[in-house]
């Protein structure tokens, strides 16, 4: 019946406009409006108590002035825009510098002894990752034989230069480790979450085990 | 009764403008209200895709190609991981296919979303058919999250598979996606399809015959919304097309209706064969583990796949090295804008964006 | 309740407020023209001051309705519920660089903006906003209410039409183009509309119309309703009628040359006309300031306007623009067609009603304006056979239409198909 088709568009936009479960399920990054309700969870306690002890920040929040952080929940394979580095796995074979697309990856490696790892390591000197622009990809993470390199889970680079944007052996060293669990199902089998997660001491990271040579060797000559 | 003389005007619709998708150009000549003439100007976003393409190597590539046609990746990688394939007599496992096949529905219907909203936001609806178009959006791209880590650029296919299997919560998301998607386009037609203004914007607009279609080159909605039951995955079958059901919807005058119809129902026979892959699937391995340094015996080949825009293939060189010798893609945006200039003279400016628009280009595909 | 003298109510109140001061200070009769100029200001800066501050809050009002329309919130950053967004916008537009075209027609580019807004400002003259605290709040009683407001209304198409002249670019004069041909068109459903409302009122002063609304105009003569309702959402250019302000096709219309305070003005320009549309109507169709008695006339009389503001919002959130060809037909096939149809049916029943006596003839309190009013059970029974006759004719013409042009055959495959690949 033409005619009656404008009518039921209105009425979709309506039922979007008063469905609680589509306009209370929006989540504001990076923070919202808290209500007493959000503040008395963050605090650990009922809400009676709350309301009770801090009145001033109660009404606040009634007035629309305080806030909480708000993020959409993250998948723990989530590719992020950082690096995680385990300087006692990396042997400084420079595998992920050859297998990157773009060629960002710098490594030099040398023989002063200062930087010299037990066993068969090299002495890595210059370790730099230009993630200005990288396009986080991952092939570096899966080139890497000793699981030494991980993507990061956070996304909030942004820096003020663009020579900022370099990271260096220092800065990869002493970072937050947050390894996202992308290609090191290792880190999926222990039930990692790198957003919620601690960053333990991580000596003790598992391997992706890549087949053995034997089988490797068999695999390729078929072809 | 002597008229006014009045003069055609040409107008730029420049590169930067609200509603041509991307950094296109269209030189316009007017006669009042009325199109006489159309040329367009593209290569803004050349990013020499091929060129680079000769300098990496073959595993490499598929990282250049998720950013082709950046709005369905997945059918970017299927297209040239085949061809690898395909030039290289690698066998990859049923699992791999099967999880190829999900993965690239689950992103025909992502893009077709776009489409959508995007055809509608050009019929001014201020935007919130887009909003809610993308809102679904939003949920396929988690998915893909779980999956491969990244939402757009998702380099998730490999030569020889898919580089990595999937996690178990996976299945769970892609069962509720399936169960709510039905109803979720049932919302979305009764706001636009019964819509008086859209049919009177739309209907029989920017008219291709199926003749004109097939001498042009055209593939893919277009091509079945000019009544021509064409489609690469009946007509050629790949990977696991040929154990699933499905139909394929063509349109019956070709105009911009017809071309936003068959993509809504293309996004229900998508939510088909996810369905049926999801029963017939079985574990298994996932992937056929190649050297990164693939050296693909001396030979050449073509090899296509049907993605969301039309018929996407890539024709290789290889001289036996480890990059490809040569590396071209037939990208179906570039094609399908071949009768954009018979589609659109005589109409007037309003339709102009609106056929441009149900076209569907991707700036990403149609420059490289 | 006995009148004191208030801040605001009428012109006349005002007047005679001032002359009493002018006398307390000491000057003498013959500065009476004083009185007058200071009752005219203050009934200006009134005027501008609440229009613009109730502009400011519908911007940000439409922005967080169409948000949730949209599912997600609108401006919430600047203050409690971004209640301070309009104020950040005007702050930033006011720091923006004033810029003229080199070639540009300076008078007539600086001039535009004012022409645009001095209407929508004067239309709020002539309005009875109902009881606040005395008897019938209005600012003047113009006999010729209604005719005042048609007119001052047409000084917009040449606004719009200065607008994109003064620019000297080619996509704002395209736009100003079919904008001012637009406008032109709509004036005519639109007096159309008001004419049916006048049979049955029998009086061009808006208090009159008021005061014969036993029944809701909405009620007697939906038809005259759409056909007002449809002219003056055209006249204001919004959805889905606004081509000339398409964003997504050639630039931005005729403001495209604007920035800084000029655009601030345009903007608001644009944005007090569904206030301004809405008291109309309101005072029109929807029975003014009549409403129960728990509550005062005037708050009926905003919470009618803000219903009829929200159903233009909520217009402009779904539905998608016309073509600039279909708007023109629609103004001159359909609701030409419609208003004469409309006018035609309200003559018969008032020349019915009056065979049957039931019109009822008054005279007004100020003297000299008459004004009918039909006899309450004979508008319902009106609004009884014109709902039933609008909603028949609109379906039955929506359907000859749609058969005409929108059915679509069934798809068949082409034949030119299956290039001996095997079968599909």
């Amino acid at each position: 019946m033409y005619g009656l088709g404008l009518f039921k568009g209105l009425g979709i936009t309506m039922k979007n406009l008063v469905s609680p479960s589509r306009q209370f399920n929006i989540v504001q990054y990076p923070n919202r409006r808290a209500s007493p309700f959000d503040l008395a969870k963050l605090d650990n306690q009922n809400p009676v108590s709350f309301i009770a002890t801090h009145p001033l920040k109660t009404f606040r929040s009634l007035l629309g002035l305080e806030t909480i952080t708000d993020r959409m929940p993250q998948h723990p394979n989530f590719r992020g825009e950082e690096f995680v580095w385990y300087d006692s796995r990396c042997t400084g074979c420079a595998s992920c510098a050859k297998y990157c697309p773009l060629g960002i990856i710098e490594i030099v490696t040398g023989t002063s002894g200062v930087n010299q790892q037990e066993g068969q390591s090299y002495d890595i000197e210059v370790f730099d990752i230009d993630i200005g622009r990288c396009m986080f990809c991952g092939l570096c993470v899966e080139a890497c034989p000793y699981d030494a390199l991980h993507m990061g889970s956070g996304f909030e680079e942004g820096k003020y230069r663009r020579s900022d944007l370099i990271i260096n052996v220092d800065q990869l060293k002493s970072a937050e480790k947050k390894p996202s669990t992308w290609f090191r199902p290792q880190l999926t089998n222990r039930g990692h979450d790198p957003i919620k997660g601690s960053t333990a001491d991580w000596e003790e990271v598992g391997r992706h085990e890549k087949p053995s040579l034997e089988d490797q060797n068999e695999k390729w000559a078929k072809r | 009764m002597a008229t006014i003389r009045t003069e055609p005007v040409t107008i730029n619709l420049g590169p930067q403008h609200p509603s041509t998708h991307g950094v296109f150009r269209l030189r316009v000549t007017f006669d009042g209200e009325e199109i006489v003439d159309l040329e367009p100007v593209f290569g803004y976003l050349h990013r020499g895709t091929e060129k680079l393409a000769e300098s990496r190597n073959y595993v490499q590539i598929v990282t250049l190609t998720d950013r082709m046609d950046y709005v369905a990746s997945m059918s970017n990688n299927l297209a040239y991981v085949r061809t690898v394939e395909k030039l290289s007599d690698i066998k990859v496992p049923e699992r791999a296919q099967y999880i190829r096949v999900i993965s690239v529905e689950l992103q025909r219907i992502a893009s077709h979303l776009m489409a959508t909203g995007f055809l509608l936001n050009d019929l001014g609806a201020l935007a919130t058919p887009l909003v809610y178009c993308f809102r679904e959006r939003e949920r396929i791209l988690d998915l893909f999250e779980m999956l491969c880590g990244a939402r757009i650029t998702l380099s998730y296919m490999r030569p020889g598979g898919v580089f990595q299997d999937t996690p178990e919560e996976f299945w769970d998301s892609l069962n509720i996606l399936i169960s709510d998607f039905p109803n979720y386009l049932d919302e979305l037609e009764s706001l636009i399809t019964t819509n008086e203004i859209v049919l009177a914007r739309t209907i029989g607009v920017g008219l291709l015959s199926d003749a004109q279609a097939i001498d042009s080159g055209v593939t893919g909605p277009i091509l079945r919304a000019s009544s021509v039951k064409w489609d690469l995955r009946k007509a050629n079958p790949y990977e696991i097309y040929d154990r699933v059901n499905f139909d394929i919807p063509i349109g019956s005058s070709g105009d911009t209706y017809d071309r936003y119809y068959v993509r809504l129902q293309e996004m229900r026979e998508s939510i088909k064969i996810i369905s049926q892959c999801i029963e017939q699937i079985e574990p298994g391995p996932v992937r056929t583990e190649t050297p990164f340094f693939i050296r693909p015996p001396i030979g050449e080949t073509y090899s296509s796949v049907e993605g969301p825009k039309g018929e996407l293939g890539f024709y290789m060189v290889s001289d036996g090295g480890i990059s490809p010798y040569r590396c071209k893609v037939r990208a179906p945006s570039f094609i399908n804008l071949t009768p954009l200039r018979d589609m659109i003279t005589g109409w007037k400016m309003g339709d102009l964006i609106i056929i441009l628009g149900s076209i569907d280009i991707v700036l990403g595909e149609v420059d490289r | 309740m006995t009148p004191t003298p208030a801040l605001f109510i009428s012109f006349k109140s005002l007047q005679e407020n001032f002359v009493t001061l002018i006398e307390l200070i000491g000057f003498g009769e013959s500065f009476g023209w004083l009185a007058t100029l200071l009752a005219g200001i203050s009934i200006s800066f009134l005027i501008i001051n609440v229009m613009v501050m109730a502009t400011a809050f519908y911007t940000w009002f439409e922005r967080r309705m169409i948000a949730r329309f949209q599912v997600r919130r609108g401006p919430n950053r600047n203050g409690p519920f971004g209640m301070l967004q309009p104020f950040a916008d005007v702050l930033k537009l006011i720091m923006k660089e004033d810029t003229i075209p080199d070639e540009a027609d300076k008078p007539v580019f600086t001039l535009a903006p004012i022409a645009l807004l001095a209407p929508t400002l004067m239309i709020m003259i002539v309005i009875p906003f109902g009881t606040f605290v005395n008897e019938e709040a209005y600012l003047s009683n113009l006999n010729i209410g209604i005719l005042f407001i048609v007119g001052v209304t047409s000084v917009n198409s040449i606004a719009i039409f200065m607008a994109g002249w003064g620019s000297r670019n080619k996509y704002a004069i395209l736009g100003s183009m079919r904008g001012a041909a637009m406008l032109i068109s709509y004036e005519i459903p639109m007096a159309l509309g008001i004419t049916s409302v006048l049979i049955l009122s029998g009086s061009l002063a808006m208090t009159e119309i008021v005061r014969s609304q036993s029944v809701w105009f909405i009620l007697v003569m939906p038809m005259g309703f759409f056909v007002f309702m449809a002219a003056a959402t055209a006249e204001m250019s919004r959805t889905p009628f606004d081509q000339i302000e398409a964003e997504s096709e050639l630039g931005s219309g005729y403001n495209t040359e604007y920035s800084g305070i000029k655009f601030a003005v345009l903007f608001l320009a644009e944005f007090m006309a569904p206030i301004v549309t809405a008291a109309v109507v309101t005072t029109l169709f929807l029975g003014g300031s009549h409403g129960f008695d728990f509550l005062p006339g005037g708050i009926w009389f905003a919470l009618k306007m803000f219903i009829v503001i929200f159903g233009l919002l909520w217009l402009r959130s779904t539905w998608p623009r016309l073509r600039i060809d279909q708007i023109m037909g629609f103004a001159w096939k359909t609701l030409f067609g419609l208003g004469l149809f409309n006018i035609f049916l309200v003559a018969v029943e008032f020349t019915l009603a009056d065979q049957f006596g039931e019109v009822v003839r008054t005279k007004g309190p100020e003297g000299g304006i008459t004004a009918t009013s039909l006899t309450t059970e004979y508008m319902l029974i009106m609004a009884a056979v014109n709902w039933i006759i609008t909603i028949a004719v609109i379906l039955i013409m929506a359907n000859v239409v749609g058969r005409k042009k929108y059915t679509r055959p069934e798809p068949t495959p082409s034949p030119l198909a299956n290039m001996g690949l095997g079968e599909n």
